[in-house]
């Protein structure tokens, strides 16, 4: 069994990226599982073509506690048999959503869901922003971790600081950084940008995903694309990604930049302009009477 | 400041706090709370004793009023203890590590050395590594343990603290070497009991201590007795496997780092499985836990190991002793002594000495799941008629085991058995449905009393009546001694209540 894990910037198109990988590597006849680590809890929604599956935090309340939890209960079958587990956590504003991964996840293991599989991935929101949603990587669950970016600057700061979390487990532990996947934006000399970035953290592009409007056609079905429309050339590019990583022999320890070093990359490909000191701390010159 | 008349009169509290000043005090402070009239609080007091508020009470979903049990990282505590040269370290504030040590040491009266890793408010924000990092470096060098055996409390699981990374950090930034075993466990305090943490504990120490460790047969059994609060139990395991015959080790074995003899020197770790020995558990040929359902945990990893794992109830009482004699027998291939079959024949006979004073009592009993089935078998052996029988720490699979000991016999039909239930459910229990004993914990000598109802002080913890947990209540020699605590006590209530024409001289 590998245990893979997608990190990435919020709203970069981590759950889609991921569903559509995973559809692919069970269409390739791989037992799968995706465990969701994001409170929104929408990490699994195109496989179960569902809103949002109960999730266990959600589960556990309204039973009073996690032991009083079954494991039929949160763990729901989607297309291709994969199967569906969300962490949930609370609303915004109150309680802990890091613990929440760890009930989760110590729950899924101390009832069994991790048997008979080939593949488990975690989709784990945003930034390493706590020791809870650094629980995917801990010693044991996910070795692989594969960052989903494009080439807009914000993306890249967010790679950056998730394969500085990285290293901080891997000199510790088995985890390593399987590759970028490059979720197109269309900006300027994206690919080369994003490989570039790669070479700098040690690591591969391990695909460039081009944008298509049919993803979002499939996601208004809840949908993936290889189930929606199985013959787009947008499937076909998640299964070559499904391919890639199933026979990733690419998994290294990440060399993170520095954030100079980070921005000369961005200014070096236009993404950023060159910072003029000379106007810091300047108010705007007086327009009145001019 | 004292008013005493003498000045050599030493006031303890209990007449202290009757002296006019301190009644005084109270009784201004219950003006200044505005505390109702002594006849409303009375008239409270009795409905809540009554149906009508038992059924508010069982109706409660967010609040435990004395919830009968500990935390998790406190059975993680005693896990360490029963193993040679360990020192338990509890990533934490220095609070909770304090709350264990003095747990502990009011049950047993030891001493229990652990120590706390210190967390503090910037620990919360930034992590606990360089407190776990220091800790780890600090207690080797001045401990200076064989092992350390690492638990965490609430603060570290929330924030996500991760042992296995952090330990391995404190290796390679060169706090500990890399030769000395660092077992850990996650235990965080809001799940479970102090019974799942000595699990999750004694599974982190024997997996890391086994690991590559298999070979072939070393011919021993393992015993396994989970969370014990006797060490007695322990003794009186080993006993009666020696006489057996049987090459056993007890994992772990905590009867003498709870229990060291004055010498006039202090030994920081007497006792406990030696580490090489624990080892090789992974050879036995097989594993017999004492507590089938406060062992889940470490079951997992044994079921990977080549010999059988076999669960037991505790053995407390005829046919718990009997099952565990058995199964240990069948298991290492050996026959019962005469010997063992004569301790048997003397305590049936004692237990047919005193059933009449046992026979048809009714009787509530709270305590951890795998105890109080135990304590069933002996109590049901006896005639006696569980009413109320509460673990508040007991899932439905406890509930279930329960039921089934309880229907097999004719004295259990009156029982009803209440998982999850605290102390305050079983108050209502009590007052509506009353009993003639209460088998439990010290915690409960307050509803004991309020009920006018003997209290038999049985688990954990004990800490209001001394030298208990040195005697054993497992095995044929510990049903004897809990028998004769339990009538003798009885008596002494018989021979209290007794008119003046029935005070007899034979009972």
């Amino acid at each position: 069994m590998r245990q893979l894990a997608f990190y990435g910037k919020g709203g970069i198109g981590k759950s889609t990226t991921q569903q559509n990988t995973m559809a692919a590597l069970a269409e390739r006849g791989n037992r799968v599982m995706i465990v969701g680590c994001d409170p929104k809890a929408d990490s699994t929604r195109l496989i179960l073509h569902s809103k949002a599956q109960h999730t266990v935090i959600e589960k556990a309340a309204e039973k009073g506690s996690v032991e009083d939890l079954e494991l039929e209960e949160v763990l729901l079958e989607g297309a291709w048999n994969i199967r569906c587990v969300e962490s949930g956590g609370p609303e915004p504003g109150v309680g802990c959503a890091g613990r929440g991964v760890i009930t989760a996840i110590t729950f899924l293991e101390e009832n069994g869901a991790y048997e008979d599989l080939d593949f488990v991935t975690y989709d784990v929101l945003g930034d390493v922003v706590c020791g809870g949603f650094a629980m995917p990587i801990r010693q044991g669950k996910a070795q692989e971790i594969y960052i989903v970016t494009s080439g807009e600057m914000m993306a890249m700061y967010a790679a950056n600081n998730i394969a500085r979390g990285i290293l901080k487990y891997a000199h510790s532990g088995g985890v390593r950084l399987g590759g970028l996947i490059c979720n197109s934006r269309q900006t300027d000399r994206e690919d080369e940008l994003i490989i570039e970035l790669a070479r700098r953290l040690n690591t591969q592009m391990i695909h460039f995903v081009p944008r298509d409007n049919i993803v979002q056609h499939a996601e208004l079905r809840r949908m993936t694309v290889i189930e929606y429309s199985p013959e787009a050339d947008q499937a076909n590019e998640y299964r070559e990604l499904a391919r890639k990583i199933e026979e990733n022999d690419m998994k290294t320890i990440p060399t993170p930049i520095s954030m100079d070093e980070l921005e000369e990359l961005l200014i070096d490909f236009g993404i950023m302009e060159q910072e003029d000191e000379t106007i810091v701390g300047q108010k705007a010159a007086s327009t009145v009477g001019a | 400041m004292s008013t005493s008349p003498d000045a050599l009169t030493v006031r303890d509290h209990n007449t202290l706090f009757n002296s006019p000043e301190y009644q005084e005090q109270r009784e201004r402070k219950k003006q200044f709370e505005g505390g109702s009239a002594p006849e409303e609080v009375a008239r409270v007091a009795e409905w809540t004793r009554s149906w009508e508020y038992r059924e508010k009470n069982f109706a409660r979903q967010h609040l435990t009023v004395n919830p009968l049990r500990a935390c998790q990282p406190l059975g993680a505590v005693l896990a360490a203890l029963g193993f040679a040269g360990t020192l338990p370290l509890v990533h934490g504030s220095q609070g909770c590590t304090s709350y264990f040590r003095g747990h502990l040491s009011r049950h047993f009266k030891e001493p229990v050395p652990t120590v706390s890793s210190s967390m503090t408010e910037d620990s919360a924000v930034f992590g606990g590594l360089s407190n776990l990092i220091e800790a780890l470096g600090t207690s080797v060098h001045l401990y200076k343990p064989d092992m350390v055996a690492v638990s965490t409390t609430c603060m570290a699981e929330v924030i996500g603290d991760d042992l296995q990374n952090f330990i391995a950090s404190a290796r390679t930034k060169g706090a500990i070497t890399e030769d000395i075993p660092v077992p850990y466990a996650h235990t965080p305090s809001f799940v479970g009991s102090h019974v799942l943490g000595y699990d999750n504990m004694l599974r982190g120490i024997l997996s890391y201590l086994t690991e590559g460790k298999k070979s072939t047969s070393n011919g021993t059994i393992n015993i396994v007795p989970g969370f014990d609060p006797y060490v007695g139990n322990i003794r009186e395991i080993k006993r009666l496997l020696t006489l057996l015959g049987i090459k056993h080790v007890v994992l772990g074995d905590h009867s003498d780092s709870l229990d060291s003899p004055a010498t006039g020197e202090y030994h920081m770790y007497p006792g406990g499985t030696p580490l090489a020995v624990a080892g090789d558990s992974i050879n036995a040929d097989a594993t017999v836990f004492l507590q089938a359902l406060g062992s889940k945990r470490t079951k997992e990893i044994v079921n990977g190991w080549a010999g059988e794992a076999v669960l037991l109830n505790p053995p407390i009482g005829i046919a718990n002793t009997d099952t565990f004699v058995t199964e240990v027998a069948r298991v290492a291939g050996v026959e019962v002594p005469d010997e063992i079959t004569a301790e048997r024949g003397r305590l049936l006979d004692a237990m047919t000495d005193s059933h009449a004073y046992l026979h048809g009592k009714r009787v509530a009993i709270a305590g951890d799941p795998d105890f109080v089935n135990g304590m069933l078998g002996f109590l049901l052996e006896m005639g006696m008629e569980p009413i109320h029988v509460v673990s508040s720490n007991g899932d439905a699979t406890w509930a279930e085991r329960a039921k089934g000991i309880l229907a097999a016999s004719p004295f259990g039909a009156k029982a009803t058995v209440w998982p999850g239930k605290d102390a305050w459910h079983l108050r209502s229990l009590v007052f509506t449905e009353p009993v003639d004993l209460i088998v439990g914990p010290t915690h409960l000598k307050h509803l004991a009393r309020e009920a006018n109802v003997q209290l038999f002080r049985a688990g954990f913890p004990i800490f209001d009546r001394h030298h208990l947990h040195r005697f054993p209540i497992y095995g044929y020699a510990g049903g004897l001694h809990l028998l004769t605590q339990l009538v003798n006590s009885i008596l002494d209530e018989v021979d209290r209540n007794a008119p003046d024409h029935s005070f007899d001289i034979v009972r």
